[in-house]
């Protein structure tokens, strides 16, 4: 039963990440590209931990929280690169 | 202040560290001071953040109240922009506007621009000084006083007490 | 009871996976920079917070790691839909033409910024425009 919607949630999230690849593909500005990348990272991030339930390993939350910190970085620093250059 | 940068430094760290081992032995107790203790002696000194933070019993209590408001506003943004995506016709009245508020610390004003975020409607954009411009969605005022009644206020009467 | 609590988790994490995906949805429908941004960051948080607070539900002994992500992702989260908006702003990317104001422009910074890519901006406000 709980893997059932588990399931059923793992496709919402699936659906979502291909929009978001659409996003990224079709952009236009490369800001749009960005954000696209971001809302793809925090969306695997729950990807990721329900996953963890599915396989029942806990060390892939480690892997989420790794994940998570190394994008965030990124998008700072893409975001710096474009108001004042590296 | 320096040695209240380093203690709340320190703690914030040990209370990390406790919480991605996940078990409370001594060994683990041990190494987890040793490491927090060597980190925020070294990096945590200017730290200027941590010495705006106000321990006092009443910011605690505003603490947790500000928390109940700000999770409220987060689900009703959500379902705001739910609203908003599944509508054909796209009901969207953007703008950018600019709000000023009193809060002086640096730690405020970010958690202010944060929960702004967070909150139906409205995407910070640039923070001068005192003065924060908003992304708003829906535009109903225009003017600083107007718009600062609409979006910060809820929040600052209680920033106010906890970080000034 | 242990039974109950494990559904309950499952079904928040699936509130949470139709927040995400509806962020999704407003990424691609929106029609401008701004827009996108607001749709996709408050719905991926509310979202991704859902998510592992029911993965927390189902395992209670993952607490310390649940605790720890949803705290960074509740904090991290808007620090970089706010800088991205204002890198956004910064280059000179057009809102859409449904814009009612924008006080920000007004700066000297930004419209000197504006005039040295003035063709590129009507371009993709030509194609912006629906």
């Amino acid at each position: 039963m709980v893997n059932l919607i588990l399931y059923i949630a793992l496709g919402f999230v699936g659906l979502a990440l291909i929009l978001t690849i659409i996003r990224f593909i079709i952009g236009r500005t490369n800001i749009d590209r960005v954000i696209a990348l971001d809302v793809m990272t925090v969306s695997s991030i729950a990807l990721i931990g329900m996953i963890a339930h599915l396989t029942n390993r806990v060390i892939y939350m480690d892997i989420a929280l790794v994940y998570g910190l190394l994008s965030f970085i990124a998008v700072l620093i893409i975001a710096r690169y474009y108001e004042k250059g590296l | 202040m320096r040695i209240k940068n380093t203690i709340v430094g320190f703690f914030l760290l040990l209370a990390t560290w406790f919480l991605l081992n996940g078990k409370y032995d001594i060994v683990t107790l041990g190494i987890g001071i040793l490491i927090s203790l060597f980190i925020s002696l070294i990096f945590c000194n200017k730290c200027e953040i941590f010495s705006e933070m106000n321990f006092s019993p009443k910011a605690i209590l505003y603490f947790i109240v500000y928390v109940f408001v700000f999770l409220t506003e987060l689900v009703k943004s959500n379902f705001d922009v739910a609203r908003r995506v599944l509508t054909p016709s796209l009901p969207i009245n953007p703008g950018i506007v600019e709000v000023e508020t009193k809060l002086k610390s640096k730690l405020g004003r970010m958690i202010l621009a944060n929960s702004i975020t967070l909150t139906p409607g409205t995407l910070t954009v640039k923070i001068e000084n005192d003065k924060l411009f908003i992304h708003w969605i829906n535009v109903v005022n225009t003017d600083i006083e107007n718009a600062t009644k609409d979006i910060a206020a809820k929040f600052e009467k209680y920033l106010k007490v906890i970080y000034g | 009871m242990n039974q109950t609590i494990e559904i309950i988790g499952a079904i928040v994490t699936l509130i949470g996976s139709l927040f995400l995906f509806l962020g999704a949805l407003g990424l691609i429908r929106m029609p401008d920079v701004y827009n996108r941004i607001q749709a996709g960051t408050k719905a991926t948080t509310l979202g991704t917070m859902l998510s592992l607070l029911g993965i927390g539900l189902i395992h209670l002994d993952w607490y310390g790691k649940i605790i720890v992500l949803i705290i960074f992702v509740l904090v991290s989260n808007p620090i970089s839909s706010h800088v991205l908006a204002g890198a956004a702003h910064y280059i000179g990317i057009p809102l859409t033409r449904r814009t009612v104001i924008d006080k920000l422009s007004d700066k000297p910074m930004i419209r000197v910024q504006k005039e040295n890519s003035n063709s590129e901006t009507v371009l993709t406000d030509e194609k912006t425009g629906k």
